[in-house]
């Protein structure tokens, strides 16, 4: 069934260009904000792949630590990787000439990256890399066609190769059908690849909006007093509109 | 009652300034009719809006920088590191959209009980710029968090005045104050946003409600409750604005903060109706988004920008759309105000007017193929054959007696 979206996605690649527009088939992230161990480990993969290249110069890993349960000396011996103060800023220390020379262009800060891909995306993005000989990286990607972006998880996924087939519609029209199998396995197996790249997405996303919880959990409040206002003005209304006739 | 305060406090202001007169004129002595329906609460909700915005963004310009190098990262900093900053952001960009939305219910009443026609004129005008204001105001603010589509809809959208011949390209070049936007118009339009539009926009809303208490509010019946007064000269249907609507708008308000907060504190995007995906992407003036559109509340006008092959006719159209508004007191001569009275033609119309509203603010989000550029051709022609019916239909309209007092 997977193969099968996968090569839905392929199919569909030619039509999108660098954005999340279009018809392309995203997998569900199905990420849950409230598991903080997924974000946990999400935080943990993202300074670890991640951060080396790409900042989240809007996020502060004090901020992090706080809202995901983990003591300041424990962010600060296995988060921090740069040194400083945990009130800092995620920056990241690669020389942005460096990256242009790198890899074509400054690898986008990820701060706010879930609020415009959308989680779906991400998800799906981080697990459509494949081997493409043609690629300066030696990948490509099904969601994000000829990006510049090396492969940074293969170690965990290990190498997907494309597999092209032609196949005819009932209408006769033939098309190019491209199903990614996976060729080299990784460290994890690939249900485990896929729940690590959710808790990965969960984290950008919590990263996204880190006040997103508190926001939710006000709006209930706040809205259960309005209603309780509401029956008050309305009974006061009545009681005023007792003598128009 | 006011004999008693004659003396202390209100009585030493009162002989300085009019300040129970006021009160008395606009509030609990206005007369307003006692039959106002479900459609009489945006007035007071745009005002309760409008207070808002004002208030969230003095707030907001506490900590917002307006500079191209900062503005982006500034507003994640409201988001993250200000107090409550979170809180005010969302309450002003999810705010713009009700504010348009309470205003074109607002609008769409005058519509409904011709609360534009004589002696209302004034009013509609003034309503009229108002809106226009508004459109401005929201288009300035729009730039201010510097996102891909906050620049490339500034970009799309001032280029239009580029269309203009002779002096087209000179104007946008003014307004911009550079060649493409940049830091130069960030500023201004910050400047715009926070101090000179929202001054004219005050100034109008209290010319707005003083030309409103001068002849007196409309109502569902589109009869004038002044020609039928009391012994004690207020009209007999009218009852005082306060305490009887204070207390009913109350009511509305609650109910419209509970919709607004549903917004505010569950679903500020809204799926990418008020906070679009891609403004999450700092503006970046070499790499054009795909799919460049302003908010819903301008797409029903840019459906018809994009419906007219010519650009430069295009705007002119654009233009007329909003232009044409202005004249409806004059356009619709028909005497019978309401829509209660009015024949099934006029009611076919404004129907038909309402749909192509609609159906063009879907199509002026949506990619322009050529199928659903072809549609909005269809709804624009629509759009405007609605003023020309206007013009045609009170020929043979058919209207109802109107009652000589408001029915309950």
């Amino acid at each position: 069934m997977k193969k099968r979206l996968l090569s839905l996605l392929l199919m569909l690649a030619p039509t999108l260009a660098l954005s999340a527009a279009g018809g392309v088939h995203l997998d569900k992230a199905n990420i849950d904000p409230d598991n903080q161990q997924s974000l946990q480990r999400g935080a943990r993969l993202f300074v670890n792949y991640c951060l080396s290249c790409h900042a989240a110069a809007l996020m502060r890993y004090e901020r992090m630590g706080h809202d995901l349960g983990i003591s300041e000396p424990v962010v600060a011996e296995n988060l921090m990787f740069t040194g400083g103060r945990v009130g800092e800023l995620m920056t990241v220390a690669t020389d942005p000439d460096d990256a242009v020379e790198w890899f074509g262009t400054v690898p986008p800060d990820l701060s706010v990256i879930a609020r415009s891909r959308g989680v779906d995306w991400l998800y799906t993005y981080l697990r459509s890399f494949y081997k493409d000989g043609s690629r300066v990286t030696g990948v490509n990607n099904l969601v994000f066609p000829d990006v510049g972006m090396p492969f940074a998880l293969w170690e965990l996924q290990g190498w997907q190769k494309p597999i092209i087939t032609t196949v005819r519609d009932p209408d006769g029209t033939e098309r190019k059908v491209v199903e990614l199998e996976l060729e080299e396995p990784g460290l994890l197996s690939p249900k485990e690849y896929d729940r690590a790249v959710r808790d990965l997405v969960n984290f950008l996303d919590y990263m996204a909006e880190p006040g997103k919880h508190e926001r939710r959990a006000l709006g209930v409040k706040v809205i259960m007093f309005l209603l309780v206002f509401l029956v008050v003005a309305y009974l006061m209304k009545k009681e005023f509109w007792k003598d128009v006739h | 009652m006011a004999e008693k305060w004659k003396t202390g406090l209100l009585g030493w202001i009162d002989a300085r300034f009019p300040l129970s007169q006021m009160w008395n004129e606009h509030l609990a002595e206005y007369y307003a009719p006692k039959n106002f329906n479900f459609w009489y609460y945006f007035g007071s909700l745009a005002l309760l809006v409008l207070v808002m915005q004002i208030v969230t963004g003095i707030w907001l310009t506490m900590n917002y920088k307006p500079d191209a190098l900062l503005a982006f990262n500034s507003v994640e900093y409201i988001m993250r590191d200000v107090n409550w900053g979170w809180l005010i952001r969302y309450m002003h960009s999810t705010g713009a959209s009700f504010f348009f939305i309470v205003v074109y219910l607002h609008m769409f009443r005058a519509l409904l009980y011709g609360s534009y026609k004589k002696p209302r004129e004034l009013i509609w005008i003034f309503g009229m710029i108002i809106y226009v204001c508004l459109m401005a105001e929201a288009f300035m603010g729009y730039l201010l968090p510097w996102g891909q589509m906050s620049y490339w809809g500034a970009q799309v959208i001032i280029s239009l005045f580029g269309a203009i011949p002779g002096i087209g390209e000179a104007l946008a070049l003014w307004i911009r104050g550079d060649y493409v936007i940049s830091d130069v118009t960030l500023n201004r339009f910050f400047a715009f946003h926070v101090i000179a539009v929202p001054i004219i926009l005050l100034a109008l809303v209290v010319m707005h409600i003083l030309a409103l208490h001068e002849v007196g509010s409309n109502n569902p019946d589109g009869v004038e409750i002044k020609k039928n007064k009391g012994p004690d000269g207020h009209p007999v249907d009218g009852i005082p604005f306060h305490p009887y609507y204070t207390v009913k708008d109350i009511v509305g308000v609650i109910v419209f903060l509970i919709l607004f907060c549903i917004a505010v504190f569950f679903t500020p995007e809204l799926g990418g109706y008020f906070l679009e995906h891609d403004n999450f992407v700092p503006a970046d003036p070499l790499k054009t988004p795909e799919h460049i559109k302003p908010l819903w509340y301008f797409t029903p006008f840019y459906a018809v920008l994009r419906a007219v092959p010519d650009k430069f006719l295009g705007v002119v159209a654009m233009g007329a759309a909003i232009v044409l508004l202005f004249f409806l007191p004059w356009l619709d001569r028909s005497p019978v105000k309401s829509i209660r009275y009015r024949g099934t033609s006029y009611k076919l119309a404004l129907v038909v007017f309402i749909i192509s509203f609609i159906a063009l603010g879907y199509l002026g989000g949506e990619p322009a193929t050529p199928l659903l550029t072809n549609f909005a051709r269809v709804f624009s022609i629509l759009y405007f054959a609605f003023f020309a019916a206007l013009l045609i239909i009170p020929i043979f309209e058919k209207t109802k007696p109107v009652p000589d007092r408001v029915t309950s």
